[in-house]
């Protein structure tokens, strides 16, 4: 009961607010800009075709009831939370009239397939790879190991993931070019369909992996190796425990917890997409829709975004937050 | 000053701040010349295209027919004050509201880390995209700086408020109170000093991050890649299609110079870090005659 009170329903109220103050941001910045998404719009369409003065102001009224532009600000910001909470961000203007929703949904998968799946290996490779290295940091292996994920760490995102491109489609073509599934496959759940799927997926997988990888062992590594000079630590060597028992229950107990999180935001973070991955490999997920949608000013696809990347994270950290007094007996026994 | 020059000269020691220096200076050298650039950066067609490189042109010139030594050094002068322009801002962001909550508590703590909160869970890069697609055409370098920086503050501010909670509880605040100190003097002279190095030790990570923020968006487009920064290199690189028409020398020098910039800021940080963590400081200790 106490737990409720005390953690509980804190956790359930911040949660509720870091998740109103960020909608309402999204709400604000596009009105607080200088530029007016419907003049935006309405400069691009009239451009090709031209239209009476009449017919303009008809558009631009149709256009400011899609986009939610009606009323006062405060009218504006009830009805937006009025469609939000109704999961409706009206159509998309791309792909007018398919709703923003639905484009979401065909997207998603494909987003979550790739991105959780390389975060959760290359957070789990990392964890136990950098707690190796920062325990047994004076072996040359530990060195050399290190030595290698600092020189991949800095490399900037784009030019590994190209390089691995040049390298598996090009030079030694064994992976196929791009894309999340060949030309004229089916999406069903058929045999040929997972394993074509797989095929498109692990170069764009594997450039994720080794960086995300690099990252997480390194910041691994550190942790571990300020741990290990901790005086329990110290204590637990004097006591003869075996190096196994100190690392797993002493050491990597305790590093974990600031990786927990880190994986949390991670996890969280997955809905905003990989953009550059998906665009590199043209993945049908959510970073290439964002691109899209951003080339061609289509507000309510990336409010859309934005809102889901919110939640999305809010909630991984509630997650953790709720999970955390069964990794943390400090906060059980609180 | 004496006391900067001896840590330099101790820093001096370490491989890795050697190594970061070194490419750090070289990089700015490069990026001050372009105050004595013979071209203009907004122009195109000034010089034959695509020539490899020759005495001439140190770095050939490409599809645009301009200098690539002489836009390289353009753009990483712009490149390096957009990212002093975020680290600035959001380590001044961070700072005012770390001290502010820590140190005055109470309903203005809850509502600052309230609005820390939010901002840790915001997720960066829609938001960004969203306001590239709205105003690109204002998304200079430091405009983008100012953007990236007001968006990152959010995971220092709970650290500096952090330091601030312990060292509000220790004897020579509560003596610089008693003494009839203000609140603005406390906090200048008790508090910054001892946040400074917390602060700095960001600063250069914070660089990186602006720096990889802004070739992401140059390469998709959405900022204004007329202006030349180190991602608008790469953006017209890709769309000259370089790459497949062979111009190794355009191909190659936003490709190193990234990578140099980066594994160079990376080091520093890393060697900072080394020397500003207590722990690792111990192990430095040596009798000085």
């Amino acid at each position: 009961m106490k737990f409720i009170k005390s953690y509980l329903i804190p956790r359930i109220i911040q949660y509720l607010y870091m998740v109103v103050i960020g909608i309402t941001l999204i709400f604000l910045i596009p009105r607080l800009s200088p530029v007016d998404p419907v003049e935006q719009i309405l400069n691009t369409r009239l451009r090709i075709q031209s239209t009476t003065p009449e017919a303009i102001l008809k558009i631009r009224e149709v256009m400011e009831e899609l986009y939610g532009l009606k009323g006062s600000l405060w009218e504006q910001y009830i009805n937006m939370w009025k469609r939000l909470l109704k999961g409706d961000f009206g159509p998309s203007i791309v792909y007018y009239p398919a709703p923003v929703i639905v484009l979401i949904r065909n997207s998603l998968p494909w987003t979550i397939g790739l991105l959780t799946l390389t975060t959760l290996i290359s957070w789990f490779m990392g964890l136990v790879l950098g707690t190796f290295l920062g325990y047994s940091k004076k072996s040359s292996l530990s060195r050399i190991w290190t030595a290698v994920f600092m020189a991949i760490n800095p490399v900037p995102y784009y030019i590994f993931a190209l390089t691995l491109l040049l390298l598996f489609c090009y030079v030694i073509p064994i992976f196929p070019l791009g894309g999340g599934f060949s030309v004229g496959q089916r999406v069903a759940l058929t045999w040929s369909f997972i394993k074509d799927v797989i095929k498109h997926g692990t170069l764009p997988a594997l450039s994720l992996i080794i960086l995300g990888l690099s990252g997480w062992s390194l910041g691994t590594k550190i942790l571990v190796q300020n741990l290990s000079e901790e005086d329990y630590v110290v204590y637990a060597q004097m006591m003869g425990l075996s190096d196994q028992k100190i690392l797993y229950s002493y050491v990597l107990r305790n590093a974990m917890l600031p990786q927990i999180t880190g994986l949390g935001l991670s996890l969280g973070g997955i809905f905003g997409g990989a953009m550059m991955t998906e665009i590199l490999f043209t993945y049908p997920g959510i970073g290439t829709l964002a691109y899209n949608a951003v080339r061609a000013n289509d507000y309510n696809v990336m409010i859309a975004i934005s809102f889901f990347s919110i939640i999305a994270v809010a909630t991984a950290l509630l997650i953790l937050d709720l999970l955390y007094p069964l990794i943390d007996p400090r906060i059980r026994y609180r | 000053m004496r006391k900067l020059m001896y840590s330099l000269s101790e820093l001096w020691e370490d491989p890795k701040f050697k190594y970061s220096s070194i490419v750090l200076g070289l990089l700015i050298f490069i990026s001050i010349l372009s105050y004595f650039s013979p071209y203009d950066p907004y122009k195109w067609y000034l010089l034959p295209t695509n020539q490899p490189p020759s005495l001439r042109h140190i770095l050939g010139t490409d599809g645009k027919g301009q200098d690539i030594f002489w836009v390289l050094s353009f753009s990483l002068r712009n490149s390096l004050m957009l990212a002093v322009v975020a680290a600035v801002v959001s380590r001044v962001i961070a700072l005012l509201v770390g001290i502010l909550s820590g140190y005055l508590g109470g309903a203005v703590d809850r509502l600052l880390m309230a609005l820390t909160d939010t901002f840790i869970v915001m997720p960066v890069f829609p938001l960004l995209l969203l306001l590239s697609s709205l105003i690109k055409n204002y998304l200079t370098p430091p405009v983008l700086g100012l953007i990236v920086g007001v968006f990152s503050w959010s995971g220092d501010a709970r650290v500096v408020r952090s330091m601030v909670l312990s060292l509000r509880e220790r004897e020579f605040m509560i003596t610089s109170k008693f003494s009839g100190m203000t609140v603005k003097e406390v906090i200048v002279g008790d508090l910054i000093p001892y946040l400074l190095p917390i602060i700095s030790g960001g600063f250069i990570g914070s660089m990186m991050g602006a720096i990889g923020f802004e070739v992401v968006l140059s390469i998709l487009g959405f900022v204004r890649v007329e202006t030349p920064t180190l991602g608008s290199m790469f953006h017209w690189m890709i769309n000259f299609q370089a790459m497949l028409l062979g111009y190794w020398w355009w191909v190659l020098t936003p490709i190193v110079t990234a990578i140099l910039l980066f594994t160079a800021l990376y080091t520093l940080s890393l060697s900072v870090n080394e020397y500003l963590d207590p722990r690792t400081r111990v192990q430095r200790i040596v009798v000085v005659k």
